[in-house]
């Protein structure tokens, strides 16, 4: 949360702060080891929070029904009196060794360090979901946008805006004011947006403000160097057309991306990392990985099988940063309170 | 046995034998033909999306909101776009012409 650039340093990292992460946070903050946590989104939560926090979920042991957001907010709650670090908003993008201790590069820029790891990347961090059009990554940040940091950026200019949600419809309506001209491209003639957008939707098409391409979907883009000049909409019926342009927003929701761990060295691949079941760890001593992203025979993806999992992480990492400790069980109701405790210390 | 038959992204053609109750995901996802169903059946993802053959997409049931919200987020879509992880196999699909998503 905050704009860190010094290099912060705990006795764990925890990469991903989705329900398994944040778990992983209060089992820790439970064997004695501060810990930072590092996401990709904004918020804690990870894929409860960024796809389906109005849902209810059924089959969290003794809480028949939570919605996800609900229960990602009380497993923050949960690990609050342990003050975990959270690095929201960047992404881990490296690992490597220095000493004793892990030295992690975030996609801000900055670093931080710890003396053991624990992945926690469910199915990948969250970015944009790129449609898969080659040459698109050559107009990205140009011509090519995926979020609007500056709407004036678009004054005077011919802006396509592609996709059916709540982002697209938004921005139709917002740069219809701005823009020399909107066209907005989607699948098919629904849009999911606001009652009152839709509304506004309507009227700026009467105006001709936002001309609406549907059913229509996106074919390819032309332009020179990083410059758009032309978007190609596909009619599904083998028809294509171009709609002169020089902006071109994308709005297709988030797309999860696992790859930046192929560099960790821990054998991450298509079926997540494999790990010891009785420790957690990877093939690297120090890195270990809990939730959907850890792999082992007869694994099964719930976020009860993480919880189960974040607790044997945090107790195989006691074991490894504090060798000479010694291997004292307490279960939580001898320990007592931990908000209690927090304050005591 | 239900019968599907599905076109991969080369072309090929393969008839798969479906078990009535699973879904056309979980049929087809061991074929390895590129469908990973990675949110499992929960209409959370596109990595089930397929093109339903025009003759058979009147015969389907309308696909509910989360799997045409979903859908918008999908690439290389069609009028024939599902995800194959809302349709259940049953006899009434004996015969469901199926293809790979392609540009």
């Amino acid at each position: 949360m905050s704009p860190l650039r010094t290099a912060a340093v705990r006795d764990v990292a925890v990469i991903g702060a989705g329900p398994v992460g944040l778990f992983t946070l209060f089992a820790l903050g439970q064997a004695g080891l501060d810990a930072l946590v590092v996401d990709a989104l904004d918020v804690p939560g990870g894929q409860c929070a960024a796809l389906y926090s109005e849902k209810p979920i059924y089959d969290i042991p003794g809480r028949p029904s939570v919605t996800a957001g609900a229960l990602v907010a009380d497993l923050v709650g949960q690990a609050a009196p342990y003050d975990p670090l959270y690095l929201l908003g960047r992404r881990a993008i490296g690992l490597r060794q220095e000493g004793e201790q892990f030295r992690i590069a975030l996609s801000d820029g900055s670093e931080v360090g710890a003396r053991a790891v624990v992945v926690v990347a469910g199915a990948g961090a969250f970015g944009p979901n790129r449609p898969p059009i080659p040459n698109l990554a050559a107009f990205e940040g140009t011509s090519l946008f995926y979020a609007v940091d500056d709407p004036a950026r678009f004054r005077g200019r011919m802006v396509v805006i592609a996709g059916g949600g709540d982002s697209a419809a938004d921005w139709a309506v917002i740069l219809a004011g701005i823009a020399a001209q909107v066209v907005l491209v989607h699948r098919r003639p629904v849009f999911r947006a606001a009652p009152a957008t839709l509304a506004a939707i309507e009227r700026l098409v009467q105006e001709g403000r936002i001309r609406i391409c549907a059913p229509r979907t996106l074919a390819g883009v032309s332009g020179t160097g990083a410059r758009i000049e032309a978007v190609h909409l596909a009619d599904g019926a083998g028809g294509q057309e171009e709609v002169a342009a020089d902006a071109l927003l994308c709005f297709y929701g988030l797309a999860k991306d696992l790859s930046a761990l192929a560099s960790f060295g821990i054998a991450a691949g298509a079926a997540g990392i494999p790990v010891a079941p009785a420790s957690m760890q990877t093939m690297r001593p120090g890195v270990f990985a809990v939730g959907d992203v850890a792999d082992y025979p007869g694994k099964l993806k719930l976020i009860l099988t993480g919880f189960a999992e974040a607790a044997r992480a945090a107790h195989s990492t006691l074991a490894l940063l504090r060798p000479a400790a010694a291997r004292h069980f307490e279960h939580s109701t001898s320990r007592g309170d931990p908000a209690a405790r927090a304050a005591n210390v | 046995m239900t019968r599907l038959i599905v076109t991969a992204r080369d072309g090929s053609r393969h008839h798969v034998e479906a078990q009535d109750g699973l879904s056309v995901m979980e049929v087809l996802r061991p074929l390895g033909i590129g469908i990973t169903g990675e949110c499992e059946g929960s209409a959370a993802c596109a990595s089930c999306h397929v093109w339903v053959d025009a003759a058979w997409l009147a015969r389907l049931p309308e696909p509910e909101d989360a799997e045409a919200d979903m859908l918008d987020c999908a690439f290389n879509t069609r009028a024939g776009s599902r995800l194959s992880c809302q349709l259940r196999v049953g006899p009434e699909l004996d015969g469901l012409e199926l293809a790979m998503p392609h540009a």
